[in-house]
């Protein structure tokens, strides 16, 4: 039996998934990057190994992605999250055609194929304007945990109305609305939605065509689940596993590497 | 020419090309320090057939502003007139400018004369506003000439046409009213004949020029049309409707003819042939080339090319037979050309991805710029419906480094590739998935150039 892993390094999280030949997940971990990356990489790699009660040898292929992937030094090689999340978005819904992945610094709109071949992407500008960072700068202003954030403006009723999504000033304006006397649910509500307005505005430029996967960190946020479907008019597919597609898609690219390596070469495969 | 070898041919366009800008600029060195006034022109519709029969060094501040990005030290100019009160959103080719001003004409290539008079097209709307300040900075006279662009997309009306004709009586009422204010500003008379010869040389670097483009049809590609071409057009700005000019560009077309005949490409292994839109990111103008030449991309074509050299990739050729009518009805086509370059480029776009078997299209909207910027993204959706091409759309700018994210950027650069990789690997294979990792390993693949700039 062949295992492969995958290794995705994002700016807040580094996540690793380690699959079996049938494309099973073994194991997955998931460790705070901070300021040491390819510690951060090793760290998630070495945890995932011991959930799945691995040793390092017993997997063939890692294919490091995310920001950090050129610092899993221990990888075999780099594939972007672009194409990853592509990749496990259409492994978990096979139906999926537009992919929206929402991280901690940046959120990319991803249109693929049937073949989960990127057709087009686009994303945030260089400011991190309604990504995961833009939340964590709200719950920081209201003194909640990232965890609270969902189910606090899920009871929200009166959204406010947010007019920015600059990270750097989320936290001034929504500290005005509570001067304003405005509910800290009311205030998250249309903090959800005004990211969820601007994410569907970048699903726009790659053209949105069902189904729709929502994939990252902010996925497990069901604010924000709520607030894209009721912008989509449709209901994304969320999966378990939202946080590891990245590494689950770069899993499954080291396996496709561990089953060419293994497969005899085809007439015109080798002239390739 | 003699016959020449392949040490004395390959890499010339480059070697000269640097040589020749280190001349333009001593030139102009040489103008400032004896006080003489320039004409400041702008790349789209520069006129320099006219200008140039006046003797007046000609001064391109848009080339100016870049060379101070690619020398960088744009960081200094940019700062120095955000200081004297200019917005961080306007334009970092006028704040650049701005601060050469600030300093007496001081630049990294020499000093740069100041303005005798400044003649420019509505080519693009920063030109008028930009001028406006020499002419508050020096009491200048600065002459706006109105050339009508386009009506719609591919709609391109030639001689007999009621509103070409129109248009073209237009523009030559314009030159007609500027000869006598260049005569009052430079102390030359008017020689129909001295304009003749700069329209006469134009026209061999014009038709030099397309042919430079068109060979760039070759596989592999025989320049990259992001850092070679750059050069290229340099001199075509710098020297159009000069001996010298014309003499660089009969060489560029020998040593481009030179390495199609010899399979000498670009790069040692040309995998990705890509087609540029827009203006180049210059304050990394070497390490943007490398995000796409270690995946093995060269570019092949650029609209950069088309409208930054005015409209000048057409190849019109002036009738030296009735040269002020001949020089308005050219004005009044390549700047139009230059427009829809930046404006209507889905369908030239198109056809080149058929004539130049283009794999794909990297669409680069700038900070600076939202004359060429805006309606980018659009573009980008036109051309995805008219041809099966893969896209790269990415944000920098062309002058300020503050906006610029390499790391940003070479994430989506290598994501653009890898799905590049995949579409090639399905053609051939038409297996399900790619093993992307087995295309990728970016490496150094540029073929040694000469680089003197």
């Amino acid at each position: 039996m062949a295992y492969a892993a995958g290794v995705d390094v994002g700016s807040t999280q580094t996540k690793a998934v380690i699959i079996d030949e049938s494309k099973r997940i073994l194991a997955r971990s998931l460790v705070d990057t901070g300021a040491n990356v390819t510690r951060a990489a090793e760290h998630a790699f070495q945890e995932a190994l011991q959930a799945g009660d691995l040793r390092e040898e017993e997997v063939e292929y890692v294919v490091g992605t995310g920001y950090g992937r050129y610092k899993v030094t221990f990888g075999n090689t780099q594939v972007t999250e672009i194409s990853c999340h592509g990749r496990g978005a259409v492994h978990l819904f096979p139906n999926t055609r537009t992919v929206l992945d929402m991280g901690g610094q940046d959120t990319k709109a991803i249109r693929v194929a049937p073949t989960g071949e990127i057709v087009d992407f686009c994303m945030n500008d260089k400011c991190a304007a309604g990504t995961g960072r833009f939340l964590g700068a709200a719950a920081s202003a209201l003194e909640l945990n990232l965890s609270e954030l969902g189910p606090t403006a899920l009871r929200g009723e009166r959204p406010v109305k947010i007019s920015t999504t600059c990270t750097v000033f989320a936290e001034s304006e929504v500290l005005s609305w509570l001067g304003k006397g405005k509910k800290t649910e009311d205030i998250l509500l249309g903090v959800h939605q005004s990211i969820a307005q601007r994410s569907v505005g970048l699903l726009r430029r790659v053209g949105i065509d069902p189904e729709v996967t929502f994939t990252g960190g902010v996925a497990r946020n069901l604010a924000m689940i709520a607030a894209l479907n009721e912008r989509l008019g449709l209901t994304v597919n969320v999966s378990d596993e939202s946080h590891y597609i990245g590494a689950l898609g770069a899993a499954l690219f080291a396996l496709d590497h561990i089953l060419a390596s293994r497969a005899p070469a085809k007439a015109g495969q080798e002239a390739s | 020419m003699g016959q020449r070898g392949p040490a004395s041919i390959v890499g010339r366009g480059n070697a000269d090309g640097g040589r020749l800008f280190r001349e333009w600029f001593d030139r102009l060195n040489q103008a400032a320090e004896a006080g003489k006034p320039s004409a400041y022109v702008f790349v789209m519709g520069s006129l320099a057939e006219l200008l140039g029969a006046f003797d007046f060094p000609i001064v391109f501040p848009e080339i100016n502003s870049l060379q101070t990005a690619v020398r960088r030290v744009a960081h200094e100019y940019l700062t120095e007139a955000e200081d004297y009160g200019y917005s961080p959103d306007i334009c970092g080719y006028v704040k650049a400018d701005v601060a050469v001003q600030l300093r007496g004409g001081q630049h990294p290539m020499g000093r740069i004369p100041k303005p005798g008079i400044a003649v420019y097209t509505n080519a693009c709307n920063t030109y008028i506003k930009w001028a406006e300040i020499w002419e508050r900075m020096y009491h200048v006279p600065t002459f706006t000439i109105d050339v009508p662009g386009s009506r719609a997309a591919g709609l391109k009306p030639g001689r007999g046409d009621r509103d070409f004709e129109n248009d073209r009586r237009y523009v030559a009422a314009q030159l007609e009213e500027l000869i006598p204010v260049c005569e009052r500003v430079s102390g030359v008379r008017f020689d129909i004949d001295r304009l003749r010869e700069h329209m006469a040389y134009a026209n061999a670097m014009s038709a030099a020029w397309r042919e430079v483009l068109a060979l760039n049809r070759s596989r592999p590609s025989v320049f990259s049309a992001l850092s070679d071409g750059t050069i290229y057009l340099g001199v075509s700005n710098g020297f159009r409707g000069t001996a010298a000019g014309a003499a660089y560009f009969q060489d560029l077309v020998q040593e481009m003819q030179y390495k199609a005949d010899h399979g000498i490409g670009t790069l040692t292994d040309e995998k990705y042939r890509l087609l540029f839109v827009g203006v180049p990111c210059y304050p990394i103008f070497r390490r943007f080339g490398e995000l796409f030449t270690e995946w093995g991309g060269t570019f092949v074509g650029s609209t950069y090319l088309w409208f930054a050299s005015g409209g000048s990739h057409l190849g019109f050729q002036y009738d030296l037979g009735r040269p002020l009518e001949s020089l308005a009805e050219g004005l009044l086509i390549n700047v139009r050309e230059a427009m829809d370059a930046m404006f209507f480029q889905t369908q030239a776009l198109a056809g080149m991805i058929d004539d130049f078997a283009a794999d794909g299209v990297v669409f680069h909207p700038i900070k600076s710029c939202r004359t060429v910027s805006t309606g980018l993204a659009d573009n980008r959706r036109a051309l995805m419906a008219a041809r099966d091409v893969a896209t790269l759309f990415i944000e920098s700018d062309l002058m300020d480094r503050r906006v610029v994210s390499e790391a940003q950027l070479k994430n989506r650069v290598d994501a653009f590739f890898e799905g590049l990789a995949s579409r090639k690997q399905q053609a051939v294979l038409g297996s399900r998935f790619s093993v992307l990792g087995d295309s990728p390993a970016p490496t150094q693949n540029r073929q040694p150039t000469t680089d003197n700039r």
